[in-house]
């Protein structure tokens, strides 16, 4: 069975030059970065808010701080992986806000091992992609991913959908490798479980129906 | 190798991130186990069915007035830190 490739995004081996024309006081350097990586912190605010408007503010107050703090931005880690950090507090600040009666952190450990232990073992087929319309299937996905606890979406989208490393969600999260491991191992599981009702197999096969 | 013990290893098989034989000694596991074969496939379509969702694009024109208001705050904070 192969494995899975991480996404590499046109990773510009120029950002280090873009940083340091930023840092120097060119504006249109940092509007180069800001060009570069709006998505991305638009989507890994989306996905840990959950909230459109919030993830609005989140992109620009992220851009801000950077902007605002490029000085003490020491280039130990890529300024990508720096931002990411910062867009992640922001987000997780804001979502603190919106739900001020649960405790929103990283640190949390969610109960035991036994919320991941697989219990749904249909294969899927044919691909959800033929079983769901776009805009149905990303409402599936949407609603899918809100039920993780925020801790191990935020580990999944910085690993699987963005494409970040192991070690540079580590550093972004301020986690442990083997924390990040542990989270990513269970968010994958959760997800692929709470899926399996809408893509298993539905005639014959493992298929329950 | 049990399926606890499989489980335990998916997110490195997927990631590729393991040595040689740890690897060989799964792949064997996956050839009698259907549950472990099941779990894996699904486990990797979900990875990729949300890597390549395009959830939570960011739309031009929003992406448009975004980038803007960026810039005015950063112009802004520019002027009020530069010397004189």
């Amino acid at each position: 069975m192969g494995t899975i490739q991480p996404k590499i995004e046109g990773q510009a081996s120029d950002e280090s030059t873009l940083v340091h024309a930023a840092k120097a006081g060119d504006i249109s350097a940092f509007e180069e970065l800001v060009r570069r990586y709006d998505r991305n912190v638009f989507r890994i605010a989306q996905h840990i808010t959950q909230n459109r408007e919030d993830a609005e503010d989140v992109v620009q107050d992220a851009f801000l701080k950077a902007y605002q703090n490029l000085a003490n931005f020491q280039e130990q880690s890529k300024f990508y992986t720096w931002l990411v950090r910062i867009a992640v507090n922001e987000a997780l600040m804001r979502l603190r806000r919106r739900r001020p009666e649960r405790m929103v952190s990283l640190d949390e450990d969610i109960k035991t091992e036994e919320d991941s232990m697989p219990r749904e073992v249909a294969d899927w087929s044919p691909n959800p992609e033929q079983l769901y319309g776009q805009g149905e299937l990303k409402e599936i996905l949407s609603k899918t991913i809100q039920g993780l606890p925020p801790s191990f979406r935020t580990v999944f989208v910085l690993r699987d959908v963005e494409g970040l490393s192991t070690e540079e969600t580590a550093d972004a999260l301020d986690l442990s490798i083997p924390a990040v491991k542990s989270r990513l191992l269970r968010a994958r599981l959760q997800l692929r479980e709470r899926l399996s009702k809408y893509f298993k197999n539905r005639v014959g096969g493992d298929g329950k129906q | 190798m049990t399926c606890s013990e499989f489980l335990k290893e998916l997110t490195d098989y997927l990631d590729d991130s393991m040595d040689a034989q740890t690897k060989a000694e799964l792949e064997d596991h996956l050839q009698w186990c259907h549950n472990c074969y099941v779990i894996c496939n699904t486990t990797k379509m979900t990875i990729e069915i949300y890597r390549d969702s395009s959830l939570y694009e960011l739309p031009d024109d929003l992406r448009g007035r975004l980038r803007s208001a960026i810039l005015t705050k950063c112009k802004g904070h520019k002027e009020h830190t530069d010397p004189q």
